[in-house]
């Protein structure tokens, strides 16, 4: 586990873990503006070795231009940032680019050329050791083996993301950013991506990964981070929903209950709770483990007919959505 | 600064298998050779006034030199901005490459194929003059001094083109624009080449030596002439 899991109910980032050698991205107060139009705002956060972090956010937040920020090809307007160890300064830019491999929103394939001969030349620019073996490697890992020869300007969009997944993995990175990698990809390929990234992540490969699947960074991402010009939020998937929605039990019985009102007012850990049509009630409690058995009980007692009774889960997407229609209300007054 | 020369070697190489796969390049890469080919073929075998004292006032092989000067600038005015406007470019300023070692690798795979292109024609020259021109013609043409700056000039010349199509193929925000100023930018060396050639400048030794050194120096600083007009953040972030 990275050292996310080290971290208060609040997801702040301890400033020791900043300093620390196991922190492979420290980001702070950056920013970057284009002329007037600011793309990220005022950004912080650290990213321990190891960790699989997820970026999120609508588009046009500023993802990408974060990405490119990080991978030394954008300086920053203001703020600072250590990436694999090194401070993010022009003069560190090969050394940083040494230890790190970024896979482009848009692949950039040279077209005419084959998808071994695009991977030869990257291998070559990184310098790895071992190319022939390396490329192989690569190729086998994203499935591609059997197009090794094709022309990449003859791949489908998805193979085509397939084949910048493996140069990203030709030099076997620090880091690695990965810019929405399973866009336009079948849910197949992004399913075989998704374990390609937890093959890595047990290597010890920090990866930063932006998405707009969010059931996609529930499931791999340690950490996650929403991100709209300004960072909304970041913390492991399950305390976000914590921090953002409290905890409910859905009931449904089978009649409606006569009283409801007395059956769960003064129950253990119920906070309130309020009828979700017909039969079904959703309970706020501030603790589940105590509240289900008390409220089983109280149904019992109140002779109602239990057909169903469980906490409801929310999702990373409602957690999204909730702070990303936050903004859009208050941009729009 | 050492230059990483795998990485170069990883540019120019690539860039060879381009163009190996486009025919078209090929195709627009002979047009000018043949045209600075034809002409000189048509003053030896077709015009009636010619004669051999007239040429040997002039130096026809010098007036061959444009071709490696007209022969790069579509090539390099393509380089960084093509790559640019295809998105090729961002994924490669991701290595650790060095915009110098991008830069020397792009030249040398836009000087290395229209030298050589350059010395192939001037060889398909001489040849027909050897073999089908009067011999008094022939000999008037076939000059040991001239032969030598051709072979010596074609590489100094080129490179100079070269660094001039790159300077506007870095600068330019379309392929097109940047491939027509590099043409442009490159007329002046054409100009001196053919007012040597027909004499109008005095060809000689001391002009070759200096006009040579000042190439070589030009053509050696070149990269760092344009390495500065190289900003990672305009190739990959301003507009296109
Ligand atoms: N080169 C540029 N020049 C001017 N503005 C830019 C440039 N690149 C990005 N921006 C602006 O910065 C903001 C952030 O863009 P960015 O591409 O980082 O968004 P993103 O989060 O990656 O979006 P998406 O999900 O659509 O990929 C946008 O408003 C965008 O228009
Ligand atoms: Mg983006």
């Amino acid at each position: 586990m990275g050292p996310g899991e080290a971290e208060s109910n609040r997801g702040e980032v301890p400033p020791s873990v900043a300093i620390g050698a196991d922190v492979a991205l420290s980001v702070d107060h950056l920013s970057k503006r284009f002329g007037d139009r600011l793309a990220f705002d005022d950004v912080s956060f650290t990213v321990g070795r190891g960790e699989v972090f997820g970026f999120l956010g609508p588009n046009g937040a500023g993802k990408t231009t974060i990405v490119r920020t990080l991978g030394t090809l954008l300086t920053p307007t203001s703020g600072s940032a250590t990436v694999a160890g090194l401070p993010l300064t022009p003069e560190n830019g090969v050394e940083i680019r040494r230890r790190i491999a970024v896979m482009p929103e848009s692949p950039g394939l040279y077209l005419r050329l084959s998808v071994a001969e695009n991977l030869e030349c990257f291998a070559d620019l990184y310098e790895v050791p071992r190319a022939s073996e390396r490329i192989a490697n690569a190729l086998e890992l994203v499935n591609l083996t059997d197009r090794a020869g094709d022309a990449c300007g003859t791949l489908s969009r998805g193979l085509r993301q397939r084949v910048a997944l493996a140069r990203a993995l030709l030099s076997d990175p620090e880091v690695l950013f990965l810019d929405e990698p399973t866009a336009g990809l079948d849910p197949v390929a992004a399913r075989e991506v998704h374990e390609l990234i937890v093959g890595l992540r047990m290597r010890g490969v920090t990866i930063f990964l932006t998405t707009h699947r969010l059931e996609e960074a529930e499931r791999l991402c340690d950490r996650v981070a929403i991100l709209n010009t300004t960072l909304r939020t970041i913390g492991r998937p399950a305390e976000l929903r914590d921090r953002l929605f409290p905890r409910t039990i859905a009931i449904t019985t089978a009649a409606p209950i006569r009283e409801p009102t007395q059956v769960f007012a003064g129950l253990p850990a119920v906070d309130g709770w309020r009828s979700d049509g017909g039969a079904s009630y959703l309970l706020t409690v501030s603790d589940p483990t105590v509240a289900a058995p008390a409220v089983t009980r109280a149904l019992v007692a109140a002779g109602a007919d239990v057909l169903e009774i469980g906490q409801s889960q929310h999702s990373l997407e409602d957690v999204y959505l909730e702070l990303i229609s936050d903004d859009v209300e208050a941009s729009g007054r | 600064m050492n230059l990483s020369t795998r990485r170069v070697r990883a540019i120019f190489h690539r860039e060879l298998r381009e163009y190996r796969r486009n025919r078209s390049i090929v195709v627009a890469i002979a047009i000018f050779p043949l045209i600075f080919l034809i002409q000189p073929l048509f003053v030896v075998f077709l015009a009636h006034d010619v004669s051999s004292a007239s040429l040997s006032q002039m130096h026809l092989l010098l007036y061959m030199l444009a071709i490696p000067v007209l022969t790069p600038p579509m090539l390099a005015g393509y380089a960084v901005a093509g790559e640019r406007q295809h998105g090729t470019l961002e994924p490669v300023l991701t290595t650790p490459i060095r915009r110098e070692e991008f830069l020397v690798g792009k030249a040398l795979a836009v000087l290395v194929p229209s030298a050589a292109i350059a010395y192939v024609v001037y060889a398909l020259f001489l040849a027909l003059v050897a073999l089908f021109a009067e011999p008094s013609v022939a000999s008037a043409i076939i000059q040991v001094p001239d032969i030598l700056a051709q072979v010596l000039f074609t590489p100094l010349l080129g490179a100079l083109s070269v660094w001039i199509g790159l300077a506007f193929s870095t600068r330019a925000s379309d392929v097109r624009v940047a491939q027509q100023l590099s043409l442009l930018g490159s007329l002046p060396l054409v100009l001196v080449t053919s007012l040597i050639a027909f004499n109008v400048i005095h060809a000689t030794l001391g002009l070759a030596v200096s006009l040579a050194a000042l190439l070589l120096i030009a053509d050696v600083l070149g990269w760092r002439a344009v390495s500065p007009l190289f900003d990672r953040e305009r190739l990959v972030a301003g507009s296109r």
